[in-house]
């Protein structure tokens, strides 16, 4: 491969290793050179660890060389979100408050990537603390749509979508806490996948809102989502959310196959304010899986309407105690003040940015006495009720069908209202509250030649049920391989 | 309008923080020892770094579950962490992770005697499982100090939190009740019970009201009594200050005071409208904790006698006074030791009486360490009692032999031997000695005679003074007073 080109898949790569015909350090100087020429422009790293990248590239080459690689990732250049805790290596959450804080520890994910052989390119831009979905809430810069650079590349993992849809990396983790790895995805023409909850280890992901969020992969096709997944997945003695069952042989469930496949879709995620283009893209999409031999039926969600709101309850309470601890007393950004209280309130007043302290405050009163049965207490109510409706629709169907967002990706500002900007998550946010795996793939584009993404929705631990559908889908269809021309 | 002195009725109720015995913390594998240099004895987990997460401590619910089945609590099958905001820079998370709507154990008692003997009940409300906090260094006094310095050592040690109902009635009852608590922790082996080293740490709450009447008075909650004497004098103090205030007509506040040993005084932190709110939630990152019927069931087979059980059975089974039974049964070392050493030679008062003037002149009988490592194991100390018992020394020798043993750790055996301490009673041996006694006192002779039977005394000492104290003094007094009669 050239310099100049787009990446290839994983799996294609790790059988250009077997072969000879490139090689890892090849692979990853290629990456640096991208991300040196096209980065400037799209923003989708916060740091770049080349030094360590190229040593970690000699490593696994000098592996391939004696036949003895750690596996299909072995060599992969792959880009972490800033969220994911990088030993020695700065994890900033996109946040002046942690502009400086240096991890003594790497997270359980990133441990076992480098376990796998991946080669760490850097660390990848965010909404700040996560908190967001166009990535323009980033504390250092906002990140740009690779399709086209007025566009955000929807959040928060943002950095992580527009690095793998660009080729500034092979493929990416990121976080997903109401929809923050499938609507990214969806904006810039990826596949993005969210994990049962306890799928995947969060130790060492600084948390959001600790019972919603998952590690995921964003990459170019389903295959390397599912590569990636079968390798950060499995209980962690350090997490006590995770999830003990064993991890299945996700490549393994592939194929292209979805005779017998069972596809519910959702009435209520076909709404008023639903983009047109989108919706024909979508229902283009499952008369593909009905043509590939899938059953297709109508559902009914009706609570799904709710999910928004009890996402914005619970997932700021939630927010509001995580970071509590950011007070400049032990680590990150420090602003001194007459006593203890006043140095608290100065280094958080300068250290979170507007959207933070929005969430911080919206928790904080949800969580207050006297509010928390009417709002936190409610939240989780509701939370039950979506859970089961999808479990009920999940007992009927394999998978259910939808878009990932309600429109395609908009342009730099133009969602200045919160309130629009929470919209983008309603279609994301109801697998998020049921902690059920979810996946979004490209599935076309619109007329202004943005992508579009599908969303599947699976049974709790069913990831090999929700990649076998997005594989044949995607086998069916063209999109996945269109990249967009950044020169 | 005032009361009349007596006429108001003490209420208390104490709240006890046992730190629990168990090797590493309650979320991480720290080392709880006390002493190491400060930060020494931390991880990012008990440092609250960003992207850490708990993991239960199973000794530390295996510690409360026992602590509670033994003091005939309900232990809840499921039972739940909460997260308790508010910030302090010793607080690592600016939350403690502790529970809150649904603790580890309810209902539970504890009885002592009351002032009249007859016992009483002392309900304990629930007991639950926390987190302890980091502790802060000031450089001089809190008020004076330039900075303060954090060691987070003690940050996450295992607490188990007791709170009783307000079944206390006077400040003596108060600290009756905490002694026979530590008591029964140290009985069970989950708590070291050392006050000074903050193992044990008590707050109380104290509100008086009309004797004869129902409804609460305004009470008061006191921090910082870490002895026995500080709960009681504090509590007196309160109770003073309280009446004085009622009886002046007075109203008083709901407040937090802090105990001041030296000024002997309790002086206000905050009021009630000053208090914190916790914004309780369920910890997200922990999931409830079910425990297993048939573990609870294994505990509960193994719970040792508690103090009181084996105080009444030490009065039963071996005739012993209430008084010795109550000092012996205060730790289970001392009871054990006792029991061992009456099992080795059955003379219990005997064993009682020395182990409660001597032995325990040497120790401190609630010492568990101390008593394990004392150099007279309790066959010693029986075999000491058996050789008076059989004549083989008299009792004024054996307490020579104890200070040996004492210092050399030697069985009493080996020390009688060695310093030829055998006492003499062999009547033709000693009849040569009280001839010669005799034979050298003419005039004490002559008294006896002259019918001053208090002579004979001086020659039976004269007697055991040639022996070195080894005649038997009975035969020696038989011998003296044959031979002055006859002659």
């Amino acid at each position: 491969m050239t310099t100049g080109a787009a990446a290839p898949s994983l799996a294609a790569l790790a059988a250009a290793y077997r072969d000879g015909a490139t090689t890892p350090t090849a692979v990853t100087e290629g990456c640096l050179g991208r991300i040196d020429r096209l980065d400037g422009r799209i923003g989708a790293y916060l740091a770049i660890t080349r030094d360590a990248a190229l040593a970690d590239a000699r490593a696994s080459e000098q592996r391939w060389r004696d036949g003895r690689p750690l596996g299909p990732l072995d060599g992969a250049p792959i880009a972490l979100k800033d969220v994911l805790c990088t030993r020695g290596v700065p994890t900033t959450c996109a946040s002046r408050i942690l502009e400086r804080f240096v991890p003594p520890y790497d997270a359980t994910v990133v441990a076992r990537l480098r376990a796998a052989g991946a080669v760490i390119l850097g660390k990848t831009n965010l909404d700040e603390f996560a908190m967001g979905s166009s990535t323009e809430h980033s504390a250092f810069h906002p990140t740009r749509n690779p399709w086209d650079l007025q566009r955000v590349p929807g959040g928060s993992s943002g950095g992580s979508a527009a690095a793998v849809a660009g080729g500034l990396a092979l493929a990416a983790l990121g976080t997903d806490t109401g929809g923050s790895i499938r609507q990214p995805a969806a904006f810039c023409g990826v596949v993005g996948l969210k994990p049962t909850y306890g799928r995947v280890s969060r130790y060492g992901l600084i948390a959001f809102a600790s019972s919603l969020d998952q590690v995921g992969p964003l990459a170019v096709d389903v295959r390397d989502a599912a590569l990636l997944l079968e390798v950060i997945a499995g209980h962690d003695p350090r997490d006590a959310t995770s999830v003990a069952a064993p991890v299945p042989d996700y490549t393994a469930a592939l194929g292209d196959d979805v005779r017998g496949l069972r596809v519910g879709v959702p009435d209520e995620y076909f709404i008023e304010g639903l983009d047109p283009e989108i919706e024909a893209a979508v229902r283009d999409a499952i008369a593909v899986l009905r043509d590939r031999g899938a059953a297709v039926e109508r559902l009914s969600l009706p609570t799904t309407g709710h999910g928004l709101a009890t996402y914005y309850v619970i997932a700021p309470a939630e927010a509001s105690s995580n970071l509590a601890r950011y007070d400049g007393v032990r680590y990150g950004l420090r602003v001194e003040g007459r006593d203890l209280i006043d140095m608290v309130s100065r280094t958080r007043a300068a250290g979170f940015g507007p959207e933070v302290k929005r969430r911080i405050m919206l928790g904080t009163y949800a969580l207050s006495a006297g509010y928390y049965e009417a709002y936190y207490g409610q939240a989780q109510k509701v939370r039950t009720l979506v859970r089961q409706e999808l479990d009920a629709a999940l007992a009927r169907v394999d998978v259910i069908a939808a878009p990932t967002t309600p429109g395609v990706a908009f342009e730099h500002g133009a969602k200045a209202d919160p309130l629009a900007m929470y919209l983008n998550d309603v279609f994301t946010i109801p697998a998020s509250i049921s902690g059920l795996p979810a996946i979004s793939v490209p599935c076309g584009f619109s007329g202004s030649g943005l992508p579009i993404g599908l969303q599947l929705i699976a049974r709790a631990l069913d990831e090999p049920t929700l990649l076998r559908a997005a594989h044949a889908y995607e086998r069916a269809t063209p999109w996945h391989a269109r990249r967009p021309a950044l020169g | 309008m005032s009361a009349p002195a007596g006429a108001w009725e003490v209420v208390i109720g104490l709240e006890v923080h046992a730190q629990l015995r168990t090797r590493s913390k309650m979320f991480c594998r720290c080392s709880t020892a006390f002493g190491a240099p400060p930060n020494s004895q931390t991880c990012p987990v008990c440092l609250g770094l960003p992207g850490v997460l708990p993991v239960v401590n199973r000794r530390a619910v295996e510690y409360a579950v026992r602590t509670a089945l033994a003091l005939g609590g309900r232990v809840n099958a499921r039972c739940r962490f909460a997260r308790k905001h508010y910030y302090y820079p010793d607080m690592p998370k600016n939350f403690q992770i502790s529970q809150y709507e649904e603790p580890l154990a309810e209902d539970a008692a504890l009885e002592i005697d009351g002032p009249d003997g007859a016992p009483r009940r002392i309900g304990i409300q629930r007991l639950h499982l926390e987190e302890d906090v980091g502790k802060l260094v000031h450089e001089g006094t809190l008020e004076t100090a330039a900075a303060s310095l954090v060691d987070y050592n003690r940050s996450g040690v295992p607490l188990m939190e007791t709170v009783t109902r307000p079944d206390l009635r006077s400040p003596e009852e108060a600290a009756a009740w905490l002694r026979a608590f530590r008591a029964v922790l140290l009985y069970l082996g989950v708590c070291d019970g050392n006050m000074e080293e903050g193992s044990l740490r008590c707050d109380a709450n104290v509100s008086l009201r009309r004797a004869g009447t129902d409804p609460l008075g305004t009470k008061v909650e006191i921090k910082n009594l870490n002895s026995f004497r500080n709960v009681q004098r504090a509590l007196e103090f309160e109770v003073r200050r309280q009446a004085q205030a009622l009886d002046a007509g007075e109203r008083l506040v709901q407040e937090t005071r802090l105990w001041d040993a030296d000024r002997a005084a309790t002086r206000s932190m905050r009021s009630k409208e000053f208090a914190h709110d916790y914004r309780y939630f369920p910890e997200p990152d922990l999931p409830p904790l079910d425990l297993d019927p048939a573990w609870l069931a294994a505990i509960r087979g193994d719970l040792p006698e508690l103090p009181r059980a084996r105080r009444q059975r030490f009065v039963e089974q071996y005739g012993l006074p209430a008084y010795d039974a109550d000092l012996l049964t205060q730790s289970r070392a001392l009871a054990e030791y006792y029991e061992t050493a009456v099992r080795a030679h059955a003379n219990p008062k005997a064993l009682s009486n020395w182990i409660m003037s001597e032995l325990l002149r040497e120790l401190p009988g609630d010492d568990e360490a101390a008593l394990a490592r004392c150099p007279v194991p309790p066959a010693h100390l029986a075999a000491l009692v058996r050789l008076i018992d059989e004549a083989t020394i008299s009792g004024k020798i054996a307490k020579d032999v104890l200070v040996t043993m004492l210092r050399t750790g030697e069985p009493p055996t080996l020390i009688v031997e060695r310093e030829g301490l055998v006492q003499v009673a062999d009547a033709g041996a000693l009849a040569v000695l009280v001839d010669e006694a005799i034979a050298a006192n003419p005039r004490a002779v002559e008294d006896f005679r002259r019918g001053k039977a208090a002579a004979a005394k001086a020659l039976v000492g004269a007697v055991m003074k040639a022996s070195r104290g080894k005649a038997n003094p009975a035969i020696v007094d038989r011998l003296v007073q044959e031979k002055l009669s006859r002659g």
